[in-house]
């Protein structure tokens, strides 16, 4: 099995690659939109800032291929962190205008917004192990993962999608907020599951080998 | 809710792990990458690494050995030793280190923090403070592990790196350090008093009694050890078993449900 991890030059894929390893498949770090196609499942990782990241996908080719696959291939796409953001139709972070947005993939309607706008009093970002529950019902990428289960997140906005079905678990850091979202073949986790030890593992291997649409 | 984290110390020294007493008679425990491995199996919740000899030679960070322990570490992963400019942090998060623990090179460049935590974000950087309390009361901190008075007090540095961007303190004490009886409560309490990013409590780690007392007497959000977990049989899911049966909340190792 082949899982293409799009590297757009943000962050290190390093642990992720390393984790797909550890579950018997082949990680190729895929850094032009041109090779992608072909793999049997991609992974979206993402970090920094909305805008900017759009910016480097649109420039580097990539948002018509990453569609194409999903579109038009169904492919099974995993986005963690800011990755997941990016599967949105809009984010307000670093946006010219933060009323208007920026433009996401549009993948799964909804829009990525602050915590602290959205009421969180808490300290932002919200860093460290935190608590999930799955919706009721549960999704396959969830699949021997309990309610409880802690999952390690750093982020400082949130994934708010249009319809309650696309959220696939909650946290709670002062104000609830999507964990994890999905529709269709399209998942994505807002806590990094490659830093988030054996349940992280769990997950991904739901992600590559437990998929029902 | 937030987890209170219990943390394994490694320090790194030229080719392997070792471990003193008060920052100094350093006992060898063996090569790096078999522990990040062993401790990545323990489901632990975050490492946290710093090369104690880097800012006494000199030498930049080994990036090429923190790619391949970064690897192997499916948990936060924190780097720290010789850290001296944002060009070797944005090496060392390339490298795989997801937070730069700095301390010598703070005091020398406090601005290197605020450099950090803005073009990075302030959860990448952990500040660390080695502290040894003062004959007349109160601590003062020390730089170049352990070895220089920085004739600053601690709770003022404290403050200041919390302004300056500092995502948490790490505060060690250079007294209780290897000791295995317990933190410096008082200095703990101090730090986590005086300042609302997380506090880590290290130095004196014996039994996981001295870890339910740092989160419940002196408020640290997080507990690091290293002799404890080096040289007794005691184990960072023991921790977690013991602080669950305290009231703490902690992150339970992961068991798959049917």
């Amino acid at each position: 099995m082949k899982v293409g991890i799009i590297d757009y030059g943000v962050g290190n894929l390093g642990s992720i690659a390393r984790a797909l390893e550890q579950l018997r498949v082949s990680p190729i770090l895929v850094d032009r939109a041109i090779d992608l196609h072909g793999k049997d499942a991609l992974i979206l990782p993402g970090v920094g800032n909305f805008t900017d990241c759009m910016q480097i996908l649109l420039k580097g080719g990539w948002v018509n291929v990453i569609k194409d696959e999903v579109h038009g291939y169904d492919r099974p796409l995993l986005g963690i962190c800011l990755g997941m953001q990016l599967l949105a139709d809009l984010g307000v972070e670093g946006a010219i205008d933060p009323r208007v947005g920026t433009a996401g993939l549009g993948l799964i309607p909804g829009r990525v917004v602050n915590l602290a706008t959205e009421g969180c009093s808490l300290r932002v970002p919200h860093v460290g192990w935190n608590s999930i529950a799955t919706s009721d019902s549960k999704s396959s990428l969830f699949h021997g993962i309990a309610d409880g289960t802690d999952f390690y997140f750093v982020h400082s906005y949130v994934f708010r999608p249009d319809q309650q079905q696309s959220v696939l678990a909650e946290a709670v850091y002062d104000i609830p907020f999507a964990a994890s979202v999905g529709l269709r073949k399209v998942w994505g986790t807002q806590f990094h599951p490659e830093k988030s030890s054996r349940a992280g593992m769990q997950l991904l291997r739901n992600f590559l080998f437990n998929q029902q649409c | 809710m937030l987890k209170v984290r219990v943390i394994p110390t490694l320090l790194w020294k030229q080719f392997g792990l070792v471990k003193g007493t008060r920052f100094d008679s350093w006992r060898r425990v063996g090569p790096v990458l078999p522990a990040i491995k062993v401790y990545n199996q323990r489901d632990v919740d975050e490492l946290v690494l710093v090369d104690i000899t880097a800012n006494t030679t000199g030498e930049p960070p080994d990036c090429e050995s923190i790619v391949d322990f970064s690897q192997e570490c499916f948990v936060p992963f924190a780097v720290g030793g010789g850290v001296t400019s944002i060009d070797q942090v944005q090496q060392l998060l390339r490298s795989g280190a997801d937070k730069i623990v700095l301390n010598t090179a703070a005091y020398r460049s406090p601005s290197l923090v605020t450099d950090i935590a803005c073009r990075y974000g302030t959860q990448c950087v952990v500040a660390s403070i080695d502290a040894r309390h003062n004959p007349g009361g109160g601590w003062t901190c020390y730089s170049h592990s352990g070895s220089c008075d920085t004739g600053r007090e601690v709770v003022t540095w404290a403050r200041e790196l919390e302004d300056r961007g500092a995502g948490e303190i790490l505060i060690t004490s250079i007294d209780n350090d290897g000791m295995m009886e317990g933190y410096d409560l008082a200095l703990i309490q101090a730090v986590s008093q005086s300042v609302k990013v997380p506090v880590i409590a290290s130095g004196g780690a014996g039994t996981y009694q001295h870890m339910i007392e740092a989160v419940q007497q002196s408020g640290a959000s997080a507990v690091a050890a290293a002799s404890m977990f080096h040289f007794t049989e005691q184990t960072p899911a023991g921790a977690k078993e013991a602080m669950r049966q305290a009231c703490i909340p902690v992150r339970l190792n992961f068991v798959t449900t049917p």
